[in-house]
């Protein structure tokens, strides 16, 4: 399946016939795979195909069961992330591995200090440090501490991070999820500069746009296997698509008109503070009625987030009320809203929508626990969980179809799914969604849409949140801007990206 | 790191991997036996014999493990709910309290069980209110429970030597302790038990709280694992943002967990109190609520992990008696040391092991 290089090229990594299998899912296949000196190679493939796991092999998280890795020709054995780094490779993963009250220069220099004393390892450090980034174009102050950058900045520390231990390999697993567009801009110049300068890259993500812009090459898994490999110049979007997901994919939302009915969201002059007390939400109004989908847009970090989960009930507003079908709400917790018909599907599925050291079903009932239906009175009904959570597998496809797989275990995007399952199957009248399809497969991303837009014609509510500006504009019947904590306009459905990009960025109204 | 994620069978994770530790912690121990010039085999041989050789060293060994599954399920309970709670030595000395009032004023006019409900309940509710305060201020005003219930531990110390000095001593008596308690205040021996097997339980003071011990390890596991409430503190315990967000109310489960947990290091008083001295002695926890820690920690904070965990210790608690006994170079703080070596690599070190354990297994299923 590699694809047939030019002699003159010379592999940095070859996988030879990588196997690996976690109990009965077959992870991975029988992998090949050549990757060139001094190229950017896009891995992509639904949720669940493996690329994780392949990445995770190839820097000595896992062991395959079968297979070899070369690295320049050469076969090695990496026992562990130690011998992976010897070998000159980084990773840089999906969840940051930084100290968060560390410095920039702490970090980079953890694990490979360089002597018993820091104070000469620390001076070789900011030397050296100062060259990777006048190098690559990979500015960060050194002596910033991680927790106060934004995010961009701490993956390129990271980035950094594995330079300074001499990486000529980079893997990411999905960067960009977490990125604002100029940040993935600028993500990927800096991804650019390192390629020019012979350094290869892997790159996992699942938007297409993203290897279309900056791959050479391209390989598709599926279901465990590795389908196809491709030049970039040499593909398009709607094939990647249909090799991924082996059959046509609806790159377009579909959706008919809004009909909207009466008021069942509303929020009057809401301000939300932050544990510091700054005001992250400031005097914000709006409705959402039945049957219509209100997006919000916006760069990350303008509010949004703080404006969800005041809404759901987990913060308290400092001032302003909301009300759900004209019932005052403001200070009732998240059970009693959840009684009153509203449904949250959060930003944050790690650490709020699911417990990843749950079975599966477990979290399938995540918030709902109190319902009769999982048991009478005070008791579990753990065969009536275990039912509904097979039901709610079945019916949104998430793999493997186990409910009593730990959740830690499962995909990214399939534990999206399983929080998507929970809040969409209980019929609610309001639905309050913070991205919902970050870390998610196209095909899945078209199915979680439908149900989106399913939920509104049947009449519901639905305010979603999203960073994803194309989400946003296929979804939303009426868009909510909002930057610096207000929302600084309202458009239609239709807005053009440029209008709407202006205004996320605080220049036009 | 590498090894972290790698998942075992369970048989591995909750049968070699222990069993392992524990046969280090036995090879340190020999080392420190034959240092001093003893055979560390004959100090083994001496120590089983000791705990499990006769009916009345199982009595005992059974007598201590009581103590230890009440303090052990305590721990547990709370840990369950992401709540370390070092309270349960004082939590079980109030507990005793509770337990000797009930003896005290029932033992006269009704037969013991009648009485053995009325002490269950109140040696769980003194045991619950000396973990209520600590319990409060973590839940309103986030003083770190660590913190309270050691201070806790003080209190209660004191305040106990007080009741026992000035109040509760019998007049004219010299020892601070309470009146020893009528049949009708006493739990009855296990005598049958032992001789079930064949054995005699002699003077061994096992008594009808091992069987309380046991049903409420049972409770527990269904609290935990079958009730909607062990799923709240279960989501509390692992993640609390997931518990804001699915609407568990954080002090609400705070304080029902801290006051399970106090209850059940309460109700360990009743084995030596009602069990044992029929009567309320000075310093009768005698360090149980703090083995309880090491017990939960070596059990997996899982009631069937905290019986033979609680097994383990009472082996060496009544062992260890017996061996500095027929020893004598082997003295008591020497077993202290023992026990010391036990906690550190089955509980502290409990994950030394698992990363060569982890490429062994990979190696031997043929990957
Ligand atoms: N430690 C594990 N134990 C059991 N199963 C696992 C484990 N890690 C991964 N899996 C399973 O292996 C399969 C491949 O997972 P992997 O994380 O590699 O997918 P992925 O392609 O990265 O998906 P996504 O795009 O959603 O991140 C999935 O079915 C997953 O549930
Ligand atoms: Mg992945």
């Amino acid at each position: 399946m590699s694809l047939d290089l030019p002699k003159e090229i010379e592999p940095a990594i070859e996988l030879v016939g990588i196997d690996k299998k976690f109990g009965a899912v077959h992870a991975n296949k029988n992998i090949n795979l050549t990757v060139a000196k001094g190229s950017i190679h896009g891995i992509i493939g639904e949720n669940g195909a493996g690329k994780s796991t392949l990445m995770s092999i190839l820097y000595g998280f896992y062991h395959a069961d079968h297979g070899e890795i070369r690295i320049s020709g050469k076969p090695i054995s990496i026992r562990d992330s130690q011998a992976a780094i010897a070998a000159g490779i980084g990773m840089v993963h999906q969840h940051f591995m930084l100290v968060e009250n560390f410095t920039v220069l702490e970090n980079v220099m953890l694990g490979a200090e360089g002597g018993q004393l820091l104070r000469k390892g620390v001076a070789s450090a900011r030397k050296e440090l100062k060259h990777l980034e006048d190098d690559y174009g990979l500015e960060v102050d050194p002596d910033a501490v991680v927790e106060e950058l934004p995010v961009g900045s701490q993956q390129r520390v990271e980035i950094l991070k594995a330079l300074y231990r001499g990486a000529e390999i980079l893997i990411l697993d999905e960067p960009t999820g977490v990125l604002t567009p100029a940040e993935a801009d600028h993500l990927f110049k800096v991804l650019r500069v390192l390629r020019d300068q012979g350094k290869t890259i892997i790159l996992i993500t699942h938007k297409l746009r993203e290897i279309m812009a900056i791959t050479d090459t391209v390989s598709v898994m599926r279901r465990g296997e590795m389908v196809a490999t491709r030049k970039t110049s040499e593909t398009t979007v709607e094939e990647l698509a249909e090799l991924m997901v082996g059959r046509r994919v609806l790159l377009h939302v579909e959706k008919g008109d809004a009909n909207p009915g009466r008021v069942l969201l509303s929020v009057r002059n809401l301000s939300v503070k932050d544990a510091r007390g700054v005001t992250m939400v400031d005097n914000v109004s709006f409705d959402v009625r039945a049957g219509e989908i209100v997006g919000i847009a916006g760069v990350a970090g303008n509010g949004q987030s703080e404006l969800l989960e005041a809404i759901a009930g987990i913060r308290k507003p400092a001032s302003g009320e909301i009300f759900i079908d004209g019932n005052p709400v403001a200070g009732i917790d998240p059970a009693g809203l959840r009684d009153l018909g509203l449904a949250h599907i959060p930003e944050d599925r790690h650490h709020m929508g699911l417990v990843l050291k749950f079975e599966e079903y477990e979290n399938s009932i995540l918030g709902y626990h109190r319902d009769q239906r999982y048991g009478r009175g005070a008791m579990l009904d753990l065969d009536a969980m275990r039912k509904d959570a097979e039901e709610k597998i079945a019916k949104y496809d998430i793999r493997p179809p186990n409910p009593r797989l730990k959740t830690a275990n499962f995909s990214g995007g399939n534990q999206q799914k399983i929080v998507v399952a929970r809040e969409i199957e209980r019929d609610p009248n309001v639905l309050i969604i913070g991205q919902p399809t970050r870390g998610v497969d196209i095909g899945a991303i078209e199915f979680i849409h439908k149900r989106i837009i399913d939920m509104r014609d049947a009449g519901k509510a639905v305010l979603l949140v999203s960073v994803e500006l194309d989400e946003i504009r296929s979804l939303s019947d009426r868009i909510l801007v909002m930057f610096a904590g207000k929302v600084v306009g309202e458009k239609t459905g239709d807005a053009g990206e440029q209008t709407l990009g202006l205004m996320m960025a605080g220049i036009a109204a | 790191m590498s090894t972290a994620s790698v998942q075992l069978p369970a048989w591995i994770n909750y049968g070699v991997i222990p069993l392992l530790n524990l046969v280090l912690a036995f090879f340190f121990s020999g080392l420190v036996v034959w240092a001093i010039g003893e055979s560390p085999i004959e100090a083994l041989r001496l120590l089983l014999i000791g705990a499990l050789g006769r009916g009345e060293g199982i009595g005992f060994t059974l007598f201590y493990a009581t103590s230890f599954i009440f303090t052990g399920l305590s721990v547990a309970v709370a840990i369950h709910a992401g709540l370390f709670n070092i309270g349960s030595e004082g939590q079980a000395y109030l507990g005793g309290l509770g337990a000797a009032l009930v003896a005290l004023s029932l033992d006269r006019y009704v037969p013991w069980y009648v009485t053995m409900p009325f002490a269950v309940v109140g040696a769980a509710l003194f045991g619950a209110a000396c973990a209520a305060i600590p319990a409060w201020l973590q839940a309103k005003r986030g003083s770190h429970i660590v913190i309270t219930t050691i201070m806790f531990n003080f209190i209660t110390s004191s305040l106990m030597n007080y009741l026992l000095v000035r109040v509760l001593i019998v007049p004219g008596k010299m020892a601070p302790e309470t009146r020893t308690f009528l049949e009708g205040g006493q739990l009855p021996k296990l005598d049958w038990l032992i001789s079930m097997f064949g054995g005699k339980l002699g003077a061994a003071p096992l008594n009808f709280s091992f069987l309380i011990a046991l049903v409420m390890c049972f409770l527990v596991w269904v609290l935990i694992w079958r009730t909607k409430l062990g799923y709240e503190m279960r989501t509390l315990g692992i993640s609390p943002t997931a518990a804001s967000y699915a609407g568990i109310p954080y002090a609400k489960i705070v304080m029902i967990a801290m006051l399970i947990s106090g209850g059940l290091a309460g109700m360990m008083a009743l084995n030596p109190v009602m069990g044992a001295s029929a009567r309320l002695q000075i310093e009768f926890v005698g360090g149980a609520g703090f083995v309880g820690i090491a017990v939960s920690l070596m059990g997996r904070n899982h009631p069937v992990g905290i019986i033979l965990a609680a097994l383990l210790f009472g082996i060496l608690y009544q062992g260890g008696a017996e061996l500095s006994f027929d020893m004598p170079s082997i003295t008591r703080d020497m077993i202290v040391v023992i026990q010391g070596l036990v906690i550190l690599f089955a509980g502290a070190l409990e994950y030394m092991l698992r990363p060569a354990i982890v490429r062994l297994y990979q190696q031997i299923s043929g990957k």
